[in-house]
Formats: structure tokens, C-alpha cells, sequence
């Protein structure tokens, strides 16, 4: 399918475009703020050469475009810089801690996919009805409670009170972790075959991964609520019942389908806002990911380690959307074969 | 008598809402379709004709109605909606609408909704039997090109051609009643001429009965046997189409023929609703009646 | 998009009991919270002084919410913390939405290179999570009041912007803009008087679900450290110090954090209605 290629390189390149401003941005507000990057690194006690000798590694006496133009070499040679507080290089330190980071998400986007949807088709075949209200409560309710408060609520209850779940941590001190492959707990279990590391780190992944899918859950809920109740008003669902197409058919496929359009590109937004809400859920349940590594480089002022993490988290961001448009583009026939028509 | 009806509304009254909001939509309506025959209803918008048909199709029960009365549609009660007429529907009885290209769903290709109608059909059919009959079906309503057809989607079809391709698909199951609720309407009336013709000529080949729903006497005239008209929720006259066009009794049946020539260019023209005779009683003429009473 | 008419749109919301509840949960937090120095049992508990005779004392009918580590009324402080929050959500919008709003009118009206520029500008803030944004911009601020304000305002207002222009881009296909540059009319008076009044409503709903979701946002920031310090009365702090003294003094987190859920949830129930009544797209 060219023309589907083509729409999706399209889009890379744009989204190519919006990386580079973010760089720029990240880049600008590191330094146009107020202080020096170099002495804050090295804290008060530095004597002023050793400063000066920072300042000079890294360009920070040169103009401020100049000081960009080095900044991308590097990052073009898939160099972020070095964390002044590991003093690592960042793309090490990342590579460390986002896998944790990303099992969390992906295990509550999988909880926000499989749980919200049917939880919105339930509400939209009952509008109006007790199921429906009731759903829509729960939804709402969802949404809006931070992420942290669910973690805390959660684990209090069913950590604390009434113990069936771990209170924090990735895999019991008792266990022994898997040889890293992929940085997955869970995949690098089951790789190596060890099926009491993997059931570990799945009981260990429960409350993290549904403190931070709730609000997601709900929102999808809602979504999915309001654009099937949409579509069943159109006449193509009237069509089908007319046809006789059984009721089952319609609510999972035939309404289902174009309904996911709309759905699925705030989904994305929403799975993507995740990566975001682990920041704090990691906090709650001492999770090892990349928040702890955030928000400890944030509050030293680590320059370069912030630039690049904020980076990589919004490189995902966008990768989250191109994979989001695609989907749309294949259940969208309309964009998949006249987007030339529809062009602006 | 009974038994050659495909359709049998009786004293049927239809209230939308509960207390204080409730609105009478249906006023004790009566009409019969035979086996084969081409009958037209005819209205302006709001007059209640979409919602007979949606009755008949047990499309609009619900909780929020309130139905007396009795319809029966190719020998089942469909009154108060259910199961039974549910399980008829897209087999004994169809419907097309005024805008088909909206009745198509738009992320499904037209081979893919021809099967997902003849399964509702006939379960044992194979895949690649349904497409066969698809075609066949394409064929009979001149698509010049079934097969590319059945590949399209619909947003890539005319608005002529989805008409067609949703004749096809109400014809294809052999329905013994079809329901044409303003047909194309919302086509060119050149289109829209085409189409019903072709609907016409394969109705009358295949023995379907139509019940026709329309504001437009013009096309009424040249595709029905019989006209029921009606007004404000009620029928105000019954007549044979020819009768009704020689012999127009009813004030408001006489306005909306005054209205002809206006209707097929510009739609419906606004009629004076004060006339106090609007609400004369029903006219009945000679030969038409319904089964089962007393011709007046 | 269509805006009913507003009394239409006034009865739709009037008879919706979900509305109204949110309405009752929005006026009781707003007004706990304009007077909260007359309302909570122990104002002077705002600072870092409590009562060392209660020192994390249970919830009773003296203390509702218990106390804290130091002997400070929690329901005192959450009341305050109220007050701080709503503030802050109030103060962030009054300057976001207006950058926003006036951003999107030109964008979608002028087009052209204009349209580009702003709407990449845009793209690249929505590209970067609000929350991350917000705590990278704290990373090279001092952890103050103010600047997480300014961190939290510097990445609401991209969102108005892509609201009003879809709004504006809509708007402009409409008989009556075209007429109104028909006769001539000068394009800030085609902005502000012909197209302006049409996002209202749109804008309305959005700024009340969005007192909520800044609110949540500035208490996400404070949970990580990284907003309003002590002895600030703060939602977020509050449930971060007290989740260390869990399970035992539960009350130090749990109160906070339902606090934070009911004030998000009243403005939410009170933004659906509205989006419900004006039939608006947000």
C-alpha cells in the first residue's frame, strides 16, 4: 500500500520536525535559566577554575546557537551527555531505568485497553439504564484522582490492611532477577524460564500497573461511551438493524469499527499521558524507573541529564502517536485511500 | 384475506414519552399491503409516515413508546416490536432510505456488508457463494463492474450507485415485503428517477411488495397501485392511484396536489395548516377499504 | 460545531442532577476555601505550629481528619490547601487562556506561514507530557510557589490554542463570516465580534474542567517535591510526607488525597454538564 507509506513517512517527517523543537525548547529553557549550569553541578564548595574548566568542556562560553549546534552533534552520534550526578553517560543511565519504567505502562495500557473498552460499550448499550449510570460514576471517579492517590489509596488497602499484595518494590529480595535481556522483568522471566520470578514479578506489578491505569481506564471508558452512542444515531446502525444484523454485531463490530476511529487517537494521547503519571506512581510504590532517576537529576540541577530524559520521553511520546496514526490509517479506509483528496 | 397481506396495520396509535410530555404521533392508522403490491403512503415530513414504517420494521419499540393496536407483518406480530420481527428482519422484510450513501457504513467494503446481509439470509452459504450472489445480485440492478464494486467502499461509490447497491442488497434475501422510506430523496432527481425505476421494474419481477413512503405525489403516481394520505399522525384518504390523481377528496390531498409541480423541483411547499377541514373525516374510495371491513 | 441557545442549554443543565451535584461540590469547596480562615476549627495550624498535646491524634469529633506529626489539624489544612490550590488553578488560566485563546484566533483565521509557526509551536509542547514539561522547567527554577505556577501556565496554554482554532477553523467556512467579509469588515472586528463569541462556550467548559486538572496537576508536582514547600499547606506535600508514616497514622495521606479527588471530581461533574448543556466539542 504505497499511499499508506507514503501518508506514514509524511508523518515521521513532521513529527521529525516537532523532536527538533523540542530540543530547541528543552535546550532553551536549560539555558536561558537563571544561574550557572556549571556552578550549580558543582556545587559551592568548587573553586572557580574548576568551574571555569567545566564551563569550557562543555562550550559554555560560546554562544548560545553555537552551544546548540554541539548539542546536536552529539545527540546525533546518540550522545546525551553525562549525568553530572551518576557520572555516567545519560544514555546509559536511561537505558537503566526506562525499561522498569515502560513494563509499568505497558502493563497499564494493556489493563486501560481490555478493561475501559468493554466497560464503554457495556455503558453505551445501556444508556440511560442502571449499568449505565453506575459505569459512568466509576468512570468519573477514575479520572479524576491522581495517579498518586490511587497508588496510596490502593496501597493502603490492599497492601497495608489487608495484605494480598506486596507494599513496593519490582521482585521480592528473595529472588534472584533474571539475566537482563530486554530490562523487562517479566520477559526476562520468561526467557530464562523461571516461572516463580516471573508469577514474583507479575504480583509485584499489580497495584503499580492498576493505580496508574485507572484514570486511564476511565477515560477510555468515557470515550468509547460517548463515540458509540454517536454512531448508533447513524443511519448505517439503523441500516444493520434493519438488515437484521443481531444486536451482539453491531455493538462489537459494526458500530464497534467506526467508533474506535475517534477513540483510538485519544487512546494514544491517554496511553502516552501514562508514561507521564509513572513519574509518580514509581514514587508511591518505590518502583526502580526512571522516576526516581528524574526527579533526583531535577532536583540537583543535573542539566544535561534533564535535557536528555526529557528528550527520550517525548521521542516515545511521538513514536506512541506515529504508531496511533497508523492504526487509525488502517481502520480508516477514508484516510488510508483519499487522503490526497482530503490533502490540507 | 388476511393470509395475502404481507402487512396488516389496524387502529394502530402510537404515543411518544410519559405524562405531561407524552406526544400522540400515531392517530388509530390503518393501512394493508397485498402480496406484491406497490403501495405508497404519502405525507409531509412530520405527518408520521417514517414512523409507520419504523413500527412495521420493529425499529422504534421501546420504552419510551406507548403502542395499541396491531400490525402484522408477513404473518408475524410485530406490535410491539421483539424478537420474532427481529428475526424477520433483512429475510421477509427490508428497508431502504433516503440517503444511502449514509445508510453504508463507511469503514466496511460493500462485498463485506453483502455478506454480513445474506448471512442473516442463510447462514450455510460460503464466502466465496455469497460474492457470487453479490454480483449476481449487482448485476441485476446494471453495476457495470460487480466485482470492482464489491471491493469499494462506500465513500468511493456515487450516491446513485449506493442506491442501487442498496436495492441489491434489500432485494437479495427475496423479502416478501419491502419498506422504501423517501428513497433517494437526497440524490438528483434525475438519479433518483433512475433508481426507482430500476427498483420498480425488479420488484415487479420478483413479486416483492413495497410499501412507499414519500412526500412526492409525482413519483407516487408513475411507481404505486394504491395511496394511503397521510396527515398529522392520521390517514385522511385512501384511494387507488389512479382515483386519488382523477379525483382528489380531501382538502389537504387537494393541496398537496396543487403543491405537484413545485414538489419535484424545490420539495415540499409550506401548506396552510388553519384550514379547519384538514381534519374531515377519512375518505374512502370506492374498492379500497381495509380487509376484514365494510367497504364505505 | 453548534452552540444551543443559552436558555436551552441553562434548562439542559438545570435538570441534570450529576450537574448539580457537581455544582454543590464546586460551591462548598470554593467557599470552604475563600473563607477559610473564619470556617476551619484551627486557622493558626496553616504554619509550621501545631498543638504538641495532639500529636498524631486519630480522627475524633475534635480533630475530623486526626492530626499530623506535629499536632496540626489536617481538615484546617486541607480547607487551606483548598484555598492555595484554587488560587494557584485560578491564576495559572488567567494567564494561559487568554495567550491561548488569541494565539488559536490568529492561527486559524490568518493562515498561511502564520497558521504554520504558531501550530508546530504548538505540536512541540503538546509532544512533550504536561507533567514532565512542568517538572523540567522546575528542574532549572528554584522549587518555589510561583515558579511552579509559571511551569504549570508555560504548558496549559498550547491546549486553547488547538481548542480555538478548531473552532475558528470551522467557523470561518460559516455563511455569516463570509458575509461579514463581504462588506468589509476589518479582520480584528471578524475575530473578535463575529468568530470570538462562538468559542465561548467551548472555552467556558474547557477552563472549568480544567480548574480541576490543574489543580491535579500542581498537586502532582508538590507530591514529587518539586511545587509548593513547607509549611505551605499543600494537598499534594501533604499526602507525600504522610504516605511515609503508612499504615499506622493512615489518616495523614487518606484525608489529603479523597480531599484532592472531591474538589477534581466537583469541577469535572460541573464541566461535563456544561460541555452536556452547550453541546460543545472540548
Amino acid at each position: 500500500m504505497p499511499k499508506l507509506l507514503l501518508t506514514f513517512l509524511r508523518r515521521v517527517g513532521t513529527s521529525l520536525i516537532v523532536l527538533f523543537g523540542v530540543s530547541i525548547l528543552i535546550f532553551g529553557i536549560a539555558r536561558i535559566m537563571p544561574g550557572d549550569p556549571a556552578r550549580i553541578a558543582l556545587g559551592p564548595n568548587a573553586t572557580q577554575q574548576q568551574v571555569e574548566a567545566l564551563r569550557e568542556a562543555r562550550h559554555l562560553n560560546d554562544p548560545i546557537h553555537e552551544q546548540y549546534f554541539y548539542f546536536v552533534r552529539e545527540l546525533l552520534h546518540g550522545d546525551l551527555g553525562v549525568s553530572l550526578y551518576t557520572k555516567r553517560p545519560v544514555t546509559t543511565d536511561v537505558a537503566q531505568f526506562l525499561p522498569s519504567s515502560l513494563e509499568l505502562v505497558f502493563a497499564s495500557g494493556l489493563l486501560m485497553v481490555v478493561l475501559g473498552i468493554p466497560l464503554g460499550l457495556l455503558t453505551a448499550r445501556y444508556q440511560g439504564r442502571w449499568p449505565d449510570h453506575a459505569g459512568r460514576l466509576m468512570s468519573v471517579i477514575a479520572v479524576c484522582t491522581p495517579a498518586f492517590v490511587w497508588g496510596v489509596i490502593l496501597q493502603l488497602l490492599f497492601a497495608y490492611f489487608v495484605p494480598i499484595f506486596p507494599i513496593e518494590g519490582q521482585l521480592s529480595s528473595a529472588m534472584k532477577p533474571p539475566p537482563t535481556v530486554t530490562g523487562f522483568l517479566t520477559v526476562d522471566s520468561i526467557l530464562a524460564g523461571n516461572m516463580p520470578t516471573l508469577a514474583n514479578a507479575l504480583y509485584h506489578l499489580v497495584l503499580p500497573a492498576l493505580a496508574l491505569a485507572l484514570a486511564a481506564i476511565g477515560q477510555t471508558a468515557r470515550l468509547t461511551r460517548s463515540s458509540m452512542i454517536e454512531i448508533y444515531r447513524k443511519p448505517y446502525v439503523e441500516m444493520s438493524r434493519a438488515y437484521g444484523f443481531s444486536e451482539r454485531k453491531i455493538a462489537t463490530r459494526y458500530a464497534f469499527r467506526p467508533a474506535l476511529i475517534p477513540t483510538l487517537t485519544v487512546l494514544g494521547l491517554d496511553f502516552a499521558a501514562l508514561l507521564a503519571n509513572a513519574f509518580l506512581v514509581e514514587r508511591v510504590f518505590g518502583w526502580p524507573g526512571l522516576s526516581r532517576y528524574g526527579v533526583e537529576v531535577i532536583l540537583r540541577k543535573d542539566l544535561d541529564a534533564i535535557v536528555g530524559t526529557v528528550l527520550i520521553i517525548a521521542a516515545l511520546f511521538l513514536i506512541c502517536n506515529l504508531i496511533v496514526d497508523l492504526l487509525v490509517s488502517i481502520i480508516n479506509p477514508r484516510i488510508r485511500l483519499a487522503e490526497k483528496r482530503a490533502g490540507s | 384475506m388476511a393470509e395475502e397481506s404481507v402487512l396488516t396495520i389496524s387502529d394502530l396509535s402510537l404515543t411518544f414519552g410519559k405524562g405531561r410530555a407524552a406526544s400522540q404521533v400515531l392517530n388509530s392508522i390503518s393501512l394493508h399491503v397485498k402480496r406484491g403490491e406497490k403501495v405508497a403512503l404519502v405525507g409531509e415530513s412530520g405527518s408520521g409516515k417514517s414512523v409507520t414504517a419504523r413500527l412495521a420494521m420493529g425499529l422504534l419499540q421501546s420504552n419510551k413508546t406507548t403502542i395499541s393496536g396491531h400490525i402484522d407483518v408477513a404473518g408475524l406480530d410485530a406490535t410491539q416490536g421483539g424478537a420474532a420481527i427481529a428475526a424477520a428482519r433483512g429475510r421477509r422484510v427490508t428497508m431502504i432510505f433516503q440517503d444511502p450513501t449514509s445508510a453504508l457504513n463507511p469503514v466496511f467494503r460493500v462485498g463485506r456488508i453483502f455478506r454480513e446481509v445474506q448471512r442473516t439470509g442463510d447462514e450455510s452459504l460460503t464466502p466465496a457463494e455469497m460474492d457470487r450472489r453479490s454480483a449476481e445480485a449487482l448485476k441485476a440492478v446494471s453495476i457495470p463492474d460487480p466485482a470492482r464494486c464489491l471491493q469499494s467502499y462506500p465513500f468511493q461509490l456515487s450516491g446513485g450507485m449506493n442506491q442501487r447497491v442498496l436495492i441489491a442488497m434489500a432485494l437479495i434475501n427475496d423479502p416478501s415485503l419491502l419498506i422504501a422510506d423517501e428513497p433517494g430523496t437526497a440524490l438528483d432527481v434525475t438519479v433518483q428517477a433512475q433508481t426507482l425505476a430500476l427498483m420498480h421494474d425488479l420488484t415487479q419481477r420478483k413479486g416483492t411488495a413495497v410499501l412507499f413512503i414519500s412526500h412526492n405525489l409525482g413519483v407516487v403516481r408513475e411507481f404505486a397501485d394504491r395511496v394511503y394520505v397521510i396527515y398529522r399522525g392520521r390517514i385522511v384518504e385512501h384511494a387507488t392511484t389512479a382515483q386519488l390523481f382523477s379525483d382528489p377528496r380531501h382538502p389537504y390531498t387537494r393541496a398537496l396536489l396543487q403543491a405537484v409541480p413545485k414538489i419535484v423541483k424545490t420539495g415540499l411547499p409550506e401548506l396552510p395548516e388553519t384550514s379547519p377541514s384538514f381534519l374531515d373525516p377519512l375518505i374512502v374510495h370506492p374498492g379500497c377499504g381495509e380487509p376484514g371491513t365494510v367497504p364505505a | 460545531m453548534s452552540a444551543r441557545p443559552r436558555s436551552a442549554a441553562l434548562e439542559s443543565f438545570r435538570s441534570n442532577p450529576i450537574s448539580l451535584f457537581g455544582l454543590a461540590l464546586v460551591a462548598f469547596c470554593v467557599l470552604a476555601a475563600i473563607f477559610a480562615p473564619w470556617v476551619t476549627p484551627y486557622p493558626t495550624h496553616v504554619g509550621p505550629i501545631g498543638d504538641f498535646a495532639a500529636i498524631n491524634a486519630a480522627p475524633s469529633a475534635k480533630h475530623w481528619f486526626g492530626t499530623d506529626t506535629i499536632g496540626r489539624d489536617i481538615f484546617t489544612r486541607v480547607i487551606f490547601g483548598y484555598r492555595l490550590s484554587l488560587t494557584m488553578a485560578v491564576l495559572v488560566l488567567a494567564i494561559s487562556v487568554p495567550i491561548g485563546v488569541v494565539l488559536g484566533l490568529v492561527a486559524g483565521y490568518v493562515g498561511g506561514w502564520v497558521e504554520y509557526v504558531i501550530m508546530r509551536l504548538t505540536d512541540v509542547f503538546l509532544a512533550i507530557p504536561p507533567l514532565v514539561l512542568a517538572m523540567s522547567i522546575m528542574g532549572f527554577l528554584p522549587p518555589t510557589l510561583t515558579n511552579a505556577m509559571l511551569a504549570v501556565t508555560a504548558m496549559w496554554w498550547p491546549w486553547y490554542t488547538r481548542l480555538v482554532y478548531n473552532v475558528v477553523r470551522a467557523e470561518a467556512r460559516e455563511g455569516y463570516v463570509l458575509a461579514a467579509e463581504v462588506v468589509g469588515a476589518s479582520v480584528p472586528h471578524i475575530l473578535f465580534r463575529e468568530i470570538l463569541p462562538n468559542c465561548v462556550p467551548p472555552v467556558l467548559t474547557k477552563i472549568t474542567l480544567d480548574i480541576g486538572f490543574v489543580v491535579l496537576m500542581v498537586a502532582s508536582l508538590s507530591f514529587l517535591g518539586l511545587g509548593v514547600q513547607p509549611p505551605t499547606p499543600d494537598l499534594g506535600s501533604m499526602v507525600a510526607d504522610g504516605a511515609k508514616y503508612m499504615p499506622d497514622a493512615w489518616w495523614l495521606t487518606i484525608f489529603p488525597a479523597l480531599s484532592i479527588m472531591v474538589l477534581v471530581l466537583g469541577f469535572n461533574l460541573l464541566g461535563d454538564g456544561l460541555r452536556e448543556a452547550f453541546d460543545a466539542e472540548v
